[in-house]
């Protein structure tokens, strides 16, 4: 059943069509992959999803609700969760205090804190430095940061947008087993990536954007070995 | 020397009271990333219903106190949802402009509303003045009541902040709207909330401050909003303790130069002050920039 479904969506920044008719679907339980070229509207997909920009035309289903027109602070209540682009963490608040942010929706305490040691566990890093700024971490403790952060809120989905940017090999090599192990761990996830063989190697599903249209689709195996994906995304 | 101790504590408490507009300033301007000019002309707004209330209608300073903090709140809010929220994705200029705009209006209404000639103000101090060292210190009632109120107002904001999942929100805010969201907060929600309290400080800050100087007009609130200003400026804008520790020491300035320089140059020295506090440390006294690794 498909947990997250995107139907036509259309979205302007002032005149220019930014996304053509867009549809996809996640389904539950999947890793699915957007993949293509910067300006490809990947991030606008995304932030049209979680409520951050508003859509044109079209639809956006969650878990059963019509989120298209629901505030973006709404939807993390309802289980869809955000790791932006280049992290975004609180750079002047403690990581403690970023995690805890991240379940400002919740309300159980001994929830939250069962929540809180399962990250520490899972990233381990965040436990030694829980009373460091956030802005002094590395960009690779920062990625970990923000998709604990993320998880705090306990989400159904998962939506991160491009966590090896910027990374290290050996970060963006653990970053994606985490990614594979939070999925393993009963979490959906939707993944935007540059990095299109790295994306694609844990993916189940992938679509391929190019200027705010999806003309590709499929399972990610076979897009690895399409031959135009092959061209365009994987050349070395 | 007793006259010196005398000076430096009403500076003290004068400073209180810019440390009090002050935080509306910098909250306003650490989570809102705007300066709200028509703040001082809240305070004003304050001072004419603790007046109404008290010298016209003839009840007590505490319910004065009281209507004017709801009244200022909801002027507060309202002034941001009318004036400020539309312009949330405009240029700082159009805000800043929309501000002086909507400090115009207030002064205004009240010259409408109350006229230009000054209304003498009847302190709501009730406090009698403490006699020090055989009667050669006398520490007015309005003095301590402002110091006193000023330090309760800092312990319970910063507890507020630190301690509640709303004031957790507004630091939230402060440094990232759309991270913010994305956890969940709701931003708009935020920034009336930090108008609200602000606006209520101000109403605060408008009794206290014309029960020291009774001489209310509708531009009473003009001077000392724009020193407040000066102050948040001078501790660092958008640090809380940054605006007691500005508006302690503008006071304590003005105050000493008024007494020992002179009453007509203390405003210019003030000022001087700050123009070279920024020289120095252009981000403040505790204004600090956080260096953000990639």
């Amino acid at each position: 059943m498909a947990i997250l479904e995107v139907k036509n969506l259309e979205v302007y920044y002032g005149v220019i069509k930014a996304l053509k008719d867009i549809s996809f679907e996640v389904k539950e339980g999947e890793i699915v992959a957007l993949i293509g070229a910067n300006g490809a509207g990947k991030t606008t997909t995304l932030h049209t999803i979680t409520g951050l920009i508003k859509a044109a035309s079209g639809n956006i289903q969650f878990d059963g609700h019509d989120i298209t027109k629901i505030r973006g602070d709404k939807i993390v209540g309802m289980g869809m969760a955000h790791v932006p682009e280049g992290r975004r963490v609180f750079a002047a608040l403690s990581v403690y205090e970023n995690l805890k942010l991240g379940a400002y929706t919740r309300r159980d305490k001994n929830e939250i804190e069962e929540t809180l040691q399962m990250i520490y566990k899972r990233f381990p890093r965040l436990l030694e430095r829980k009373n460091q700024p956030a802005g002094t971490l590395s960009g690779g403790e920062q990625q970990m940061l923000a998709m604990g952060r993320a998880l705090m809120s306990h989400p159904k989905v998962i939506v991160l947008d491009e966590p090896s940017m910027g990374l290290s090999p050996i970060y963006v090599n653990e970053i994606f087993d985490i990614i594979q192990e939070i999925n393993k761990s009963g979490t959906t996830v939707l993944l935007v990536e540059q990095n299109a063989k790295k994306a694609l190697s844990i993916a189940n599903r992938a679509y391929v954007l190019e200027t705010g249209s999806i003309v590709l689709s499929g399972d990610a195996k076979e897009l690895m070995n399409d031959d135009s994906v092959k061209k365009a995304y994987l050349s070395e | 020397m007793m006259s010196f101790i005398s000076y430096f504590i009403n500076g003290l408490s004068l400073g209180s009271v810019y440390a009090i507009i002050a935080l509306g300033y910098t909250m306003v301007y650490g989570i809102a990333k705007m300066l709200n000019f028509a703040h001082g002309d809240v305070i004003m707004i304050g001072g004419y219903v603790v007046f109404t209330v008290v010298s016209t209608m003839g009840l007590g300073p505490v319910a004065g106190i009281l209507l004017a903090v709801i009244l200022c709140t909801v002027l507060g809010v309202v002034i941001e949802g009318v004036a400020y929220r539309p312009l949330r994705m405009a240029s700082p200029l159009a805000v800043l402009i929309t501000a002086i705009g909507v400090s115009y209006l207030l002064q205004n209404i009240a010259l409408l509303v109350f006229g230009s000639n000054p209304k003498s103000f009847t302190s709501v101090v009730t406090v009698p003045a403490l006699k020090l060292a055989d009667g050669k210190l006398t520490i007015s009632g309005e003095t301590i009541v402002t110091i006193i109120s000023c330090v309760v107002i800092m312990i319970g904001l910063t507890t507020f902040i630190k301690k509640t999942r709303a004031g957790q929100a507004m630091l939230a805010v402060s440094e990232d709207k759309g991270a913010a969201q994305l956890m969940g907060i709701n931003v708009d929600g935020t920034i009336a909330l930090t108008f609200a309290i602000g606006s209520a400080l101000a109403a605060i800050a408008g009794a206290l401050l014309c029960s020291a100087y009774p001489t209310l007009t509708p531009y009473t609130g003009s001077m000392p909003g724009i020193k407040a200003f000066v102050a948040a400026v001078f501790g660092g804008i958008g640090s809380i303790p940054g605006a007691l520790i500005g508006g302690l020491l503008l006071g304590v300035i003005e105050n000493l130069s008024k007494a020992y320089i002179s009453s007509q140059l203390s405003d210019a020295i003030v000022f001087a002050v700050l123009i070279v506090v920024l020289l120095v440390k252009p981000t403040g006294i505790l204004g600090k920039k956080i260096n953000e690794k990639v």
